[in-house]
Parts: C-alpha cells; structure tokens; sequence
C-alpha cells in the first residue's frame, strides 16, 4: 500500500459476457480501481491475478462460454480494503475436495492451482453455492497490511 | 500485448525468446504450438527465455508444465532461462522451481545441456 493515499471510496458493477474478452476487461477494471485506492505494484499484480483466475472460473469451468449466461463482477474500495465479489450461472462444483496441487503427485498436473492462487495473493477468500444456482467468490485484499 | 515468440538456435540447443503476457487463450496456446512443432522436428534441447514475459496465470504455468513433461517425454530437455521476479515468485510458490532446471545466464545455460 503506498503511504501517501488517499483513496476515495468507490463500487462498480458489471454485467460480463461469458467470454475470455471478459476475463480481461474485469481484471483491468478492478487493477484500475485499485490503483486508484492507492495498491501498490506487488499488490495490483496480485489483485490482478487474483480476479483473472476467479473469472477465468467463472467463464469457463461456471457457465462454459454460455453466451446466454452472465458473470457478475462487484468491486468496492471502503477506504480499509477492497472487496471483488464474482458470480457466475453454471452448475456450481465441489470446492472442498479440490485436489491439493502442491501435493508431489499433482506437481506436473497442467490445471487445478487457480484457487491456490488465489488464496496465496488475497487476504480473504471465500466461495459459496448461490440459491439462485451457480458460485460467487468473494476476494478481499486489505488496505492496510496487518 | 499478448505473447510473442522468437525461435533461435545456438548450436544445437533451441531458444525460444518469449514476451508478453501467458495467459488462457492466445498466450498459452502460442507457447503450446511452439513447443510441439520443435519436439515433431525432433529438437531435444530446448530453452525457454522467459525474460521479457511480464505476466503469467495459472493457465501460463501449466503450458509450462505441459511442455516440460512433452519435452521430456520425448527424451528431451526443457530450461527456463531469465525468469523475473513474479515469475519466480509464482512457480516458488507452486513448488515448481524446483521442477524446473532454471538459469540466469544464456551461455551457462546452453552449456548445461548434456
């Protein structure tokens, strides 16, 4: 966090296409709103990447490309932290069985580190079923390092 | 800027420059391609300069699995050369650099291969 911020508070909200054009878009929207809450390089990169895996979920493992299925993407700036919440319409999978990738038999497996990334750059991380169908993650980095 | 890539050789050892972002979609999947059409013209010393890539996800890092365990499927070598500090950091935290044989100097690391 850079000491000399001083960031206003702030939320958007989009409605996102299940494309990979979406991915970019709401990575460099929320890189940019955390910019503007004073993050710093280390911690933009990590924000960044943080929301390309959970949207790279969203889109692809969630609603499969489904051009009639939407990713909903939340990002708020309180001034203490920044809060990205991502939802999405599909079916919804297991996510307390996922396989450990750091286990030394998963260590060449091509796929499954997203959520361990994820969980390594952000504070918080949390992930439930929504009611309505489909996952929401909530991404939280804070402000202020503890 | 998504990826690009630049295939060289420095006797009989493949470098393949990358720049820019590997990431699901283009990025990984230009990487992926590269990587088969050296090991089908049956190269097996391949180093992979990663110096200019700015950015790597979760997609970035199992092409560069994949590719490793094609390469050395096929009795081949794969390297990774220059990694920056992300980059580092990421495959750290995966527990992949030490998977990987990584160097900082091109002329060391083109000796290394045996």
């Amino acid at each position: 966090m850079r000491e000399d911020s001083r960031s206003v508070p702030e939320t958007v909200e989009r409605f996102l296409d299940s494309t990979l054009e979406s991915v970019d878009s709401a990575e460099e929207l929320t890189v940019g709103l955390a910019q503007r809450a004073g993050f710093d390089d280390d911690d933009l990169m990590k924000i960044g990447l943080a929301v390309r895996e959970s949207m790279v979920n969203a889109v692809v493992h969630g609603n499969r490309y489904n051009a009639h299925k939407k990713v909903r993407l939340s990002v708020t700036n309180n001034g203490a932290r920044l809060t990205v919440r991502i939802s999405d319409q599909g079916e919804g999978f297991d996510f307390e069985n996922l396989p450990d990738p750091l286990a030394e038999d998963n260590l060449l497996r091509t796929s499954g580190r997203g959520i361990f990334l994820i969980r390594s750059f952000m504070d918080e991380f949390r992930i439930q079923r929504l009611e309505t169908g489909g996952m929401e993650v909530t991404l939280v980095k804070y402000s202020v390092s503890k | 800027m998504s990826v690009k890539l630049n295939t060289r050789q420095v006797g009989d050892v493949s470098v393949i420059d990358v720049a820019g972002r590997i990431t699901l979609g283009e990025g990984s999947s230009t990487l992926r391609d590269a990587l088969r059409e050296l090991v089908g013209k049956n190269h097996k010393k391949i180093l992979l300069n990663l110096g200019e890539v700015s950015y790597i996800d979760s997609s970035g890092i199992g092409e560069l699995v994949s590719g490793f365990t094609t390469v050395t499927n096929s009795g081949g070598q794969l390297k990774l050369l220059n990694l920056n500090k992300r980059v580092k950091d990421l495959l750290q935290i995966t527990k992949l650099y030490t998977v990987f044989d990584v160097h900082d100097d091109e002329a060391g690391a083109v000796r290394s291969f045996s």
